[in-house]
């Protein structure tokens, strides 16, 4: 019902399908069942009546006004499409402009053309338009349409059974039946579940983003459970809210036949577009459908975009219209004093039909309308249909780009919008959503620290690798040869007989192992052709183990074993803790591979034989794995963390920390002492593979697939299940594990503390069966688990030194980890006597009980209970980035785009995702903004500013006396890349509602890179409109799940990512791309060429217009501003329909100025389109200027030569037509930076087209055209000299200033533009070194936002992470300390940072004549020390080649 | 996994959406990228320089060639002006005589033009206001064409031919005698051939009938005129009703609000062989076209034509203008590039 609705939400009208239901007076006495006890009012409550034939009557009624669950996205039907379609291209001006005109030429008084003629050009635009929306409408009608008739299972009260139905036919009040894996057609109340606990899991990736499961709960009370659910029994009648769009909220209740009423909310709704999960059915009814959905209503439909050029455009429109103006009050005055001059009419001043004569006012102003119409074109309407076929042929090529195509989706970009590809050339910042669109989504188990000891699962880094290494371009490939590993030998030869033929990614070639070490090299590749299914499906579940930890995790079974399971050695109890807390510490959910989706939770009878072929075949793939492994790493044999990290992890930060000076050395140590103890390594651990195979074999069981609510849970279970920790079955009482050994054991769950943001941890007590010892596992994040370790003041001294070490030594592999972008999990456990047990269960259970505060006391309690814990270890998970996401992200950061990330996510990983793509660097000071009170915000947002701005002042200085620099790079005012910025959810409704946003804004401009995280859908599209409307920049959104939409749809580009996630995003956006990394071609070069292209063609039609339109201005000079035209006005309407037209449609299309792989090389020429350096007021001027003087040249040429002759009207307008088509075509030719075959012949055929035209009409129109009559002048003019010598000099006068101004730029200029199109030029290897040049340059000239890697590599030693995480001023203060030792760092580096201008300089002049003599390194700067720089400089280069030196080992062993 | 049950899948292979890689669709058709170099910038602008220079001195001495002589009669003939300007003296003849010397020869062929000055040919009303059916011959109704409102007198009878311009035909007669020594000549002139052959032939033709009068039978003649459409020139058939020179000139209006009309060529014969020898000559003006009102003037001119045209020299001019502009550029240009390349900040190659 429209009018409950919100509607402005209410986007989708669908005219005339239900009328409105104010007429509730009449609706409630309809209600029977429900009227006796209140009067319900439809206006505010909902009413759904069950389908199942018991209330059919008034169901119908009732029904009726509700929404059906067809939907239509579509603007027009097939009968409205032409009025409604008219009426809203009547909206635009400009057809209504050419409406007037064809209008004004009705009035024979102000008549210049024929009054048909006058109409083609509104007519072909209309046509034109109305064809693009037919076929766009018709697009969405047909994705309608495939939604409409999906299929889904109602109840039919005729049938009394489920029928399969469409979507479109499912009515509110029908009863859906739902199978796993569907997705669920409307807003469905739960009735009943398959569950045994009346549980319905549902994924509400379409709507959210999120992808962990949600648990919705059957209506309590109602339900007698354990009977299946039949629709026609139900005789309760719902009431509930008006639909809404807030998809968290949700209230109403169910009223009984007896009155009694149950009340329910959002946990029992299952909303359209998400998916039915891990439940086997689930059956529910109907309360809102179609557009009444939550999911639909959260959807607000297609904004009209309109791209910042046709924004501009439209600006200069109406400075076109005031030269129209003007030009015509010229020939309105003009006229009325040429007139005047008479005392009599003379014999050419010819009087109306009736012989009279109008007033001389009348007259002027006949003229002034008669001017309108002939120089009507200087309003170029053509413009607008001349861009919407370049933007058709631009949204084609970007369709159709290889580079942008996902194999293993199949699937190419998607260009949904057709208006706005040029704005992909001047975003300025970028809103990202983090979860699938810069990750994958997937958890992967990177590496874990147990008892202060670090596994680093090099094996399995390797593995994580390896595929995407897989075609590595032979060019990188190249590259890397220098620096990498010696090929090992990792394929065995076959120890195993039974050889599966299923590839092993893990050890695909040696040639795949050693590009593994790459990992953040990612440029450009395309995607390993391996499909996306298999390969999602292995890459999580699938852990390499660390060999080193798999023979102790096996020692310690064997040692258990042989041994008495009662007797503990100190490290096998923390080995065995650590994996048993991974396995048991969660809320993970088991099923069985062969029957998906269906919960274990009985553990399975242990067959000791009978082992099928996939057992085996997966049991080799493990041992395979392991011996692999063991290759590697076999020469690890202590404890000893520093050597560990210095052999095996040349990471660099981690070299750095350790003392290690020289990376390469100590990676060759560590590959010599690998090498060496490979031998005998391999032999011990073929043994031990022996006993484990043994002890495998006998219990191997079929494939788990688990289920968690948030994906690192269960990538921990399967990091567990790799060490052969496997959970097995799990209940709310019990879970169970197999160990090592083989044995399964039990345990009771006496309680679960389920994670809570607050705690930030989540615990288990259980029972541990062979111990009967009650112990509590406990997992959490570190900032959090560190502080409630057991203070082991009890414990001897050792013992106490022991646990110390162990924890400095784990927190520092966390802030390892951490750097690294890793989440990690801090496992720690506690043994608990009985005794206290008891008391503490006690206190829990009148907790639970309370009704008072019970929140408080749980939380109380769970912190009861979580103290003291021991330390086991902590765990690194990979939240994988996509393939390329650092490289884009950093490309794009170079292209000025500042990039934000907006995430639902919490503060940790967000924060940890931005450090691993790049977004935030080591050494940025970070600010983090969290506090829920507007007065500490202020005053955190004023400090921070104030801070910020200091640190900016120091700097400023410099970019003044670099701005003397006439380069062309000073030009940008980037904010200082010092800062990130993190605030989350809570925050951003205080600075929204506190009236903060300018302070937030200030502050962000001064920040690098800022993260929203713990923000809904609504605060993400509020922070994209904050910016776009206050800071009045292009934004671009970039988004995957549903919870993107609004965001996607706030700002001025929204992008899509297809695939993971479901189709809202897509659906919602102007682009969808199957990857983020396409995102960097794109925008650097798609965008850039669009941008380029429709720019310059956008100013060359004013000038065309302009320059043409202005011939006949000037004859009015010379015919009294009568209205005159010289041109013959077919050859006049040819001349800009067919003559010139081409050549800059193509060039709109087509035109490069410079090369992809350029673009792609220096980003920094993406700057050109962000601050619309091409098109822009000023170039508008100077080419109207220019207009103006050639169309005074084409004008005045040949009048000058013709003055005094016998020349008539038409003979002279032939010269001056041909002249100014060769000057504009010349023109084009000018602009053009590509000439291809398509080029030429345009060009060509278009001078060719216009002579044969001209020539055919002059020859046989000696009727058609009356009054004019332009026969046989072109024959005639082509048999003269003049005619010729005219069209000679006149383009060549025309033109001259325009390519003196080229020819001084080409020639002497130096901007970037034109040394890339210099670069392109060259061939492929000097382009390369020159790139290299040129960004080096610009990396030493200062430039603030792009300062490439190597600026921070070169002073890693300084780097200081100073999360600040801020709560109060107190604590505020706390990071001003943090800042101070951050500046204390850069200004120790400052000496270079001084020198940078000068630098720059010299670099600038030696830039072009030298050959790069630093050679060495392709990665690093090139540092050629000036003259000028001294020692101190020379220094530099030093450390730079250092920096560099150092930064290439470590993307090699990464 | 199905999560992208939302849109629910297609069953079957179908084919690959992968784009082509083709060059056009990948945007790597081979391409001429023109390069502003030092090198072509230079050679452009010398070249064109060198080559609009000596197009334009070409073109100045041929001009220089062009022998004209202009004489303005609208003073010397005052008198008659004056009765003009009573248009009730319509139909009152005037006549004056403007002498005038040659010092030189004029060689070859010389042409008589009329000029009008101040006289707006080119008005957009006045333009139009034509029937080209008419004057193809056909029988067409004037009324629906844009002679408005010269098209019919009050009792219906059309005018022939109609509009605004052919009512104001210039119909000043102009003659021209040689004084050779006390003896008068009259200059043999030619008042066939000096129209466009097409007009004659094609654009213009009499209604066909079985003579001129009966083919303008019905019809009277514009207001101005002296007499009917079909009396313009009783000595040559061929040269009369819409088919006379003079009319068709007329007709093709007019470019600029100054200009002229050819109105006769020298016959080359006799004495005048060679063209118009120097000596005395006299113009004999039957005065009838009136133009004080929008205060014009009439000339009448004695030229030669060149290959390039008539006396007016500025394409010449505009050659070596440009031209030398050109040079200069090219030159300006090497000295920014010299200057730069010493100071080493230059980064061509």
């Amino acid at each position: 019902m429209a009018l409950s609705v919100d509607s402005a939400l209410y986007r989708w009208q669908r005219r005339g399908a239900e009328s409105p239901s104010q007429t509730l007076s009449e609706l409630t006495p309809l209600l029977p069942s429900v009227r006796d006890k209140v009067k319900l009012n439809l206006n505010k409550w909902r009413i759904v009546l069950p389908d199942n034939g018991r209330q059919w009557k008034d169901q119908k009624q009732v029904s009726t006004f509700y929404s059906g669950n067809k939907i239509k996205t579509t603007k027009y039907s097939w009968f409205t499409f032409l009025p409604q379609n008219l009426f809203e291209q009547f909206h635009r001006l400009g057809n209504v402009y050419f409406f007037f005109l064809a209008v004004l030429n009705w009035f024979p008084q102000v008549e210049v053309f024929h009054r048909e003629i006058t109409m083609l050009p509104l007519i072909v635009v209309l046509l034109v338009s109305m064809v693009k929306d037919a076929v766009e409408d018709y697009r969405k009608h047909r994705f309608d349409k495939t939604i409409n008739f999906s299929k889904t299972r109602v109840y039919d009260k005729e049938e009394h059974a489920y029928v399969e139905k469409c979507w479109k036919d499912v009515r509110v009040g029908d009863f859906v039946q739902l199978q796993c894996n569907e997705t669920i057609p409307a807003d469905i109340l739960l009735l009943y579940s398959s569950d045994q606990n009346g549980v319905c899991h549902l994924e509400t990736a379409n709507l959210d983003g999120e992808t962990n499961l949600k648990q919705r709960q059957v209506v309590t009370g109602f339900s007698r459970q354990n009977t299946f659910f039949e629709p026609e029994f139900f005789q309760n009648t719902i009431i509930c809210e008006l639909p809404n769009n807030d998809l968290n909220k949700f209230k109403g209740y169910m009223e009984q036949p007896n009155n009694e009423r149950i009340g329910f909310n959002i946990e029992s709704l299952l909303l359209r577009g998400c998916t039915i999960r891990n439940t086997e059915v689930a059956v529910g009814i109907v309360i809102y459908a179609g557009h009444e959905t939550k999911a639909m209503l959260n959807n607000s439909g297609p904004r009209y975009k309109r791209s910042k050029i046709e924004r501009q455009m439209n600006m200069d429109i109406f400075l076109c219209v005031g030269l129209l103006f003007v030009m015509c009050l010229i020939g309105a005055v003009g006229h009325g004093i040429w007139t005047g001059n008479f005392s009599e009419h003379p014999p050419y001043d010819v009087p109306d039909k009736n012989g009279n004569f109008p007033s001389l006012v009348l007259a002027g102003f006949y003229m002034f309308l008669t001017m309108i119409i002939l120089l009507q074109v200087l309003i170029p309407i053509s413009l607008y249909v001349s861009i919407e076929l370049v933007k058709l042929g631009q949204v084609f090529l970007i369709h159709n780009d290889i580079d942008l195509y996902d194999e293993e989706a199949d699937l190419p970009i998607q260009c949904r919008a057709l208006n706005i590809a040029e704005d992909l050339g001047q975003i300025q910042y970028i809103f990202s959503d983090k979860t699938g669109t810069l990750t994958e989504n997937k958890m992967v188990f990177r590496r874990c620290t147990v008892d202060g000891i670090e596994f680093s699962h090099q094996e399995n880094a390797r593995r994580l690798e390896t595929h995407r290494e897989l075609d590595l371009d032979d060019e990188d490939f190249a590259k890397l040869q220098h620096f990498s590993l010696p090929p090992l030998n990792v394929e065995r030869p076959g120890t195993y007989k039974q050889r599966t033929l299923r590839p092993l990614r893990r050890s695909q070639s040696a040639r795949a192992h050693f590009q593994g070490h790459t990992r953040n090299r990612s440029l450009g590749r395309r995607d390993s052709n391996q499909s996306q299914v298999a390969f999602s499906t292995t890459l999580e579940k699938d852990v390499a183990p660390d060999s080193r930890l798999l023979r102790r995790v096996r020692e310690a079974a064997l040692h258990t074993e042989n041994l008495s399971p009662f007797v503990h050695m100190k490290t096998s109890t923390a080995l065995t803790d650590f994996f048993l807390a991974l396995a048991i510490c969660n809320t993970v959910l088991v099923s069985t591979a062969t029957e998906p989706r269906q919960r274990v939770t009985v553990p399975p009878p242990i067959k000791p034989s009978g082992i099928t072929l996939e057992k085996i075949h997966q049991m080799f793939q493990r041992l395979k794995l392991a011996s692999l492994s063991q290759s590697f790493s076999s020469s690890q044999s202590s404890s000893d963390l520093g050597a560990s990290f210095t052999a095996k992890n040349t990471e660099e930060h981690l070299a750095a920390l350790d003392c290690c000076d020289n990376d390469n050395d100590c990676c060759d140590s560590g590959r010599g002492h690998e090498l060496q103890g490979k031998g005998s390594t391999d032999i011990g651990s073929a043994s031990l593979d022996e006993v484990f195979k043994s002890v495998t074999n006998s219990s191997l069981p079929t494939e788990f697939c688990y289920e968690a609510e948030s994906p690192d849970e269960a990538a921990l279970v399967y990091a567990a299940q790799a060490y052969s920790f496997t959970l097995v079955s799990r209940t709310p009482e019990q879970v169970t594990v197999r160990l090592p050994q083989g044995t399964l054991l039990t345990f009771d769950i006496l309680y679960t503390l389920a994670f809570d943001s607050v705690r930030k941890r989540m615990s288990v007590v259980v029972r541990h069966p062979l111990t009967e010892e009650i112990v509590v596992y406990t997992k959490g994040a570190d900032s959090v688990i560190m502080d409630l370790l057991e203070d082991s003041d009890k414990a001897d001294i050792s013992a106490e030194k022991r646990m110390k070490r162990i924890k400095e030594k784990t927190q520092k592999h966390l802030d390892y980890y951490a750097r690294d972008g890793l989440r990690t999990l801090c496992i720690a456990k506690k043994v608990l006597n009985e005794d206290d047990f008891q008391k503490w269960a006690n206190f829990r259970r009148e907790a639970e009980a309370a009704i008072e505060n019970r929140d408080e006391l749980l939380m109380e309690t769970a912190q009861h209970l979580e103290t003291k814990l021991t330390l086991l270890g902590a765990t690194g998970i990979e939240d994988r980035l996509q393939d390329g996401v650092p490289d884009t992200i950093e490309a794009l950061r170079e292209a000025g785009i500042q990039i934000w990330v907006l995430t639902g996510d919490k503060q940790e990983t967000a924060v940890n995702i931005a450090y691993s793509c790049k977004l935030l660097k080591q050494r940025d000071t970070v600010f983090t903004i969290n506090t829920e009170n507007k007065e500490t915000c202020e005053s955190l947002l004023n400090l921070t500013l104030e801070e910020v701005r200091k640190n900016c002042e120091v700097e400023k200085p410099r970019r003044k006396f670099f701005g003397i620099i006439p380069t062309s790079f000073s030009t940008s005012e980037a904010p200082s890349p010092e800062f990130g910025l993190v605030v989350d959810g809570r925050t951003l409704n205080i600075i929204f509602q506190g009236g903060l946003e300018e302070k937030f804004l200030a502050l962000t401009k001064h920040c690098r890179s800022v993260l929203c995280c713990r923000s809904t859908p609504l605060q993400k599209s509020m922070v994209v409109k904050l910016v776009r409307r206050q800071l009045k920049v292009m934004t671009l959104s970039i988004g995957d799940g549903a919870n993107d939409v609004s965001m996607i749809q706030a700002a001025d580009v929204g992008i899509g990512i297809s695939g993971q996630e479901g189709m809202q995003a897509v659906m919602a956006s102007d682009f969808a791309i199957s990857r983020f990394k396409h995102l960097k071609k794109l925008l650097l070069v798609h965008g850039h060429w669009c941008y380029a292209r429709l720019a310059k063609m956008v100013i060359y039609f004013f000038y065309k217009n302009v320059s043409y339109v202005n011939l006949l201005f000037w004859y009015q000079f010379f015919c009294g501003f009568s209205g005159s035209t010289m041109i013959d006005y077919w050859q006049m309407i040819f001349f800009n329909l067919f003559f010139t037209s081409i050549p800059p449609l193509l060039f709109g299309v087509l035109d490069k100025d410079v090369s992809a792989e350029t673009l792609l090389g220096l980003p920094e020429l993406y700057k050109i389109g962000q601050n619309s350096e091409i098109y822009k007021l000023s170039t508008f001027i100077i080419t109207m200027l220019d207009a103006f003087y050639q169309s005074l040249i084409c004008f005045f040429v040949p009048y000058l030569t013709y003055e005094n002759s016998d020349i008539d009207v038409f003979s002279f307008g032939n010269p001056i037509n041909t002249v100014s088509l060769l000057t504009i075509l010349l023109h084009q030719a000018l602009e053009m930076k590509t000439w291809t075959l398509f080029h030429v012949v345009a060009m060509i055929g278009s001078v060719v087209f216009y002579l044969v035209f001209s020539l055919i009409y002059n020859a046989t129109c000696v009727l058609c055209n009356p009054p004019t009559n332009p026969y046989w002048i072109m024959e005639k003019q082509l048999s003269e000299p003049t005619f010729y010598l005219l069209c000679l000099i006149t383009p060549v006068i025309a033109l001259l200033p325009r390519f003196f101004i080229f020819a001084l730029r080409g020639t002497v200029g130096a901007s970037l533009i034109l040394k890339a199109q210099q670069l392109d030029k060259r061939p492929k290897r000097q382009q390369d070194l020159e790139i290299q040049k040129l960004r080096s340059r610009k990396t030493t000239s200062g430039t603030p936002v792009a300062s490439p890697t190597s600026n921070d590599d070169f002073d890693q030693n300084f780097s200081h992470l100073c999360v600040s995480p801020f709560l109060h001023p107190a604590a505020a203060a706390v990071s001003h300390g943090d800042t101070e030792s951050q500046r204390l760092s850069t200004s120790e580096v400052n000496p270079l940072r001084k020198r940078t201008p000068e630098e720059g300089y010299f670099f600038f002049n030696r830039w072009a004549e030298e050959e790069p003599t630093t050679t060495d390194s392709s990665e690093g700067p090139v540092a050629t020390p000036g003259q000028g720089g001294g020692k101190l400089s020379r220094d530099n280069a030093n450390n730079f080649n250092h920096g560099s030196h150092r930064r290439s080992v470590s993307a090699v062993t990464l | 996994e199905n999560k992208m049950s939302f849109l629910p899948q297609k069953e079957g292979q179908h084919p690959s959406r992968c784009p082509d890689n083709s060059a056009f669709k990948q945007q790597k058709l081979p391409a001429w990228k023109p390069q502003l170099t030092i090198a072509t910038v230079l050679s452009t602008f010398f070249l064109t320089g060198a080559f609009c220079l000596s197009v334009g001195i070409c073109l100045i001495l041929s001009a220089n060639r062009v022998r004209e002589v202009q004489i303005d009669y609208s003073d010397k003939c005052s008198d008659c002006s004056k009765l003009r300007e009573n248009s009730s003296n319509w139909n009152k003849e005037c006549h004056c005589s403007v002498n005038f010397t040659l010092k030189e020869d004029i060689l070859g062929d010389v042409f008589m033009y009329y000029g009008l000055q101040n006289f707006y040919q080119n008005h957009r009303r006045y333009v139009i206001s034509r029937s080209d059916a008419q004057l193809l011959g056909r029988n067409v109704n004037i009324e629906k064409s844009y002679c408005a409102p010269f098209t019919t007198y009050q009792n219906g009878t059309p005018m022939a031919p109609c509009g605004a311009i052919a009512n104001s035909m210039f119909n000043d007669t102009i003659d021209l005698f040689y004084n050779l020594k006390s003896s008068v000549i009259q200059v043999p002139l030619l008042k066939t051939g000096n129209s466009w052959w097409t007009d004659k032939n094609v654009k213009f033709h009499n209604p066909k009938a079985y003579n001129l009068s009966s083919a303008f039978a019905g019809t009277a003649r514009p207001p101005y005129w002296w007499k009917p459409v079909y009396l313009l020139d009783e000595e040559d058939e061929r040269n009369n009703g819409y088919l006379n020179d003079d009319f068709i000139i007329w007709m093709r209006v007019s470019a600029f609000a100054t200009f002229r009309n050819l109105y006769r060529r020298v016959h080359r014969i006799r004495q005048f062989a060679a063209g118009l020898p120097a000596g005395n000559y006299t113009f004999h003006i039957s005065y009838n076209f009136p133009v004080t009102k929008f205060k014009g003037r009439k000339h009448v001119i004695l030229s030669t034509v060149v290959w390039c045209g008539g006396s007016n020299p500025f394409l010449g001019i505009a050659y070596v203008v440009s031209g030398a502009a050109a040079t200069l550029t090219g030159f300006v240009i090497t000295a920014i590039h010299l200057k730069l390349r010493k100071k080493k900040t230059y980064f061509q190659k």
